[in-house]
């Protein structure tokens, strides 16, 4: 469904991701892990066109989307649920969804999109007319992903849903990220916390300072001696 | 006394309000005060008064001076509109990325820039604005005279604030608008053409100020190419009385700036006039930079 080879992106003279190559298969989750500015987020962004390509290739169900406009890629299907959220603070959670779905024109099949993904996060049906900034933490993420439903995505990009969660509340968010890949998402999951993503994931990637240097089968990386001390803080005795 | 002081401050309120709207709704999504806004109106009202002296010659002012001003007040609209949407895309737009200073030259550039294309091309001297009618309508209000132009400004004001608001809170557009204010990226990242939200909001704003230049025109019956400098500092104290960037606050900081200079040129004198303005904005500046109804400045580049 998803193919990134060679990508490269830089912000001026530092080059973020050199030559980093994915793939995620249609119905998979797939996880991209690394420790604190190895590159997750950026290449998450050259995905979605929010970033400049400055090298490489970006395919999506066949099309070429490298340099693509971001309101285009949306259209093609990719929503991004973007690090920290991003929830917009002075509209209300309604408009935030509204806006997820800006894109789209059909109003019956956004009202669909608007049911199903209340489904998903009853809470938010409840505060439909209160701002996005009194949400809780927890309430805000649901947001974020809610409004990345609204836009009908194929592949969904997840970019650290658990970061500043409490236990309990990123056990809630990653039953539902299972649930909504269940009905048919593909996603594409950036972590810091290595454990959780590998345990939903099908496959994983480790990137370390901008590229690849392993990936596999989650379940093998679990299992991996350099993933459990690098990545799952263990101890090898 | 005071009513008619009060009647005449909101008049020019009202206009003050939509040249403030401008100010704010460009700052609001770039962080960009737009110095080049007061230009704007200025050739909104020069526009005016090419359109209305056609009407006066193909005699439609004497038929209808209504339609005729309504008619004036779109042209100007529409042609600074397409003016503020030329301006974003030459002279702001290639410096989204510079230092926050750079683009405010460049304004300061634009402004220059408009008040000599004007000044060559309709002279340097105060240019007579036509008139819609020889014996202007007045009505007598608990001794106060309202003219019927006064009634048309406050009108059309009330009615574009009106209608602004509404696109503001319930359309399309407005969500984007919105959304573009708070958090561009994530707004491109939804999928809402900034771009295009921008050139939007320029030219909604730069008709608003076309609207006002030709109604303070028709009111004062003069202008010269110099008046967007007063004007433009006025209707931002208005947008800064009321909150940069806040909507709703440079309405209500227009028509108070309207109204205190109003009250100041009937109570005080009418020299002082223009220096409640300066006034205003240092002690907003000093005491409540936020102004009324803004919450906090937005701390975004
Ligand atoms: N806007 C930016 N301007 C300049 N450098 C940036 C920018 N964003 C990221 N970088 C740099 O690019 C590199 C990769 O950053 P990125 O945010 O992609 O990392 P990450 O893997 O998502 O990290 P984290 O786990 O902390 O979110 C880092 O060295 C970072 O400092
Ligand atoms: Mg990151």
């Amino acid at each position: 469904m998803l193919r990134v080879e060679g990508l490269r992106v830089s912000y001026g003279a530092v080059e973020a991701v050199k030559g980093l190559d994915l793939d995620v298969g249609a119905g998979e989750i797939v996880a991209l892990i690394g420790a604190n500015g190895a590159g997750k987020s950026t290449t998450l962004m050259a995905i979605s066109g929010a970033t400049a390509v400055s090298g490489g290739y970006i395919r999506f169900r066949g099309t070429a989307i490298e340099g693509r406009p971001a309101s285009e890629i949306v259209r093609l299907g990719i929503a991004h649920v973007p690090e920290g959220r991003r929830i917009f603070k002075r509209l209300t959670v309604l408009e935030n969804l509204q806006v997820g779905a800006y894109t789209r024109r059909d109003r019956r099949e956004v009202e669909a999109s608007l049911e199903g993904m209340f489904g998903y996060f009853p809470a938010l049906r409840d505060r439909r007319g209160q701002q996005g900034g009194t949400l809780s933490g927890g309430e805000q993420q649901m947001l974020a992903i809610g409004r990345a439903l609204m836009a009908n995505p194929t592949l969904l990009l997840l970019d650290e849903p658990s970061l500043g969660l409490a236990p309990l509340m990123v056990e809630r968010i990653f039953d539902i990220i299972r649930s909504i890949h269940r009905s048919g998402t593909t996603m594409l999951l950036v972590e810091q916390n290595a454990r959780t993503a590998l345990g939903v994931a099908d496959r994983a990637y480790v990137v370390e300072t901008g590229r690849i240097v392993l990936h596999g089968p989650a379940s093998a990386l679990l299992d991996d001696p350099k993933v459990r001390t690098a990545y799952l803080g263990e101890v090898i005795a | 006394m005071f009513l008619q002081q009060l009647i005449n401050g909101l008049t020019l309120g009202g206009v003050y309000a939509l040249v403030a709207l401008g100010y704010t709704m460009v700052y609001g999504i770039l962080e960009l005060i737009n110095f080049a806004h007061g230009e704007i109106y200025m050739l909104g009202a020069y526009i005016g008064i090419i359109a209305l002296g056609l009407f006066t010659a193909w005699g439609w002012t004497a038929a209808a001076p209504a339609l005729s001003l309504l008619a004036a007040v779109a042209v100007a609209a529409v042609y600074c509109g397409a003016v503020g949407a030329t301006v974003e895309r030459l002279a702001y737009r290639p410096l989204r990325r510079a230092h926050r200073l750079t683009p405010l030259i460049s304004a300061i550039g634009v402004s220059i820039v408009l008040q000599n294309v004007v000044m060559l091309t309709q002279g340097s001297a105060d240019k007579v604005f036509p008139r819609l009618s020889d014996a202007p309508t007045t009505f007598a209000v608990a001794g106060a005279t309202v003219s019927a132009l006064q009634l048309w400004i406050v009108g059309i004001s009330a009615a574009l604030m009106g209608s602004l608001h509404l696109l503001i809170r319930k359309t399309r557009l407005g969500l984007a608008m919105r959304a573009t204010a708070q958090d561009p990226r994530m707004a491109s990242l939804v999928g809402v053409p900034v771009n295009r939200v921008i050139t939007a909001t320029f030219v909604i704003g730069s008709a608003l100020a076309a609207v006002a230049g030709v109604m303070v025109g028709l009111y004062y019956g003069v202008v010269n190419f110099f008046i967007g400098y007063v004007a433009g500092i006025k209707a931002f104290t208005a947008a800064v009385l009321g909150g940069i960037g806040n909507v709703p606050g440079a309405m209500l900081g227009g028509v108070i700036l309207g109204v205190l200079e109003g009250l100041g040129a009937g109570y005080l004198s009418n020299e002082y006039k223009d220096v409640i303005a300066f006034v205003i904005l240092i002690l907003v500046l000093i005491v409540r930079p936020t102004g009324l109804m803004g919450e906090r400045i937005p701390d975004k580049v």
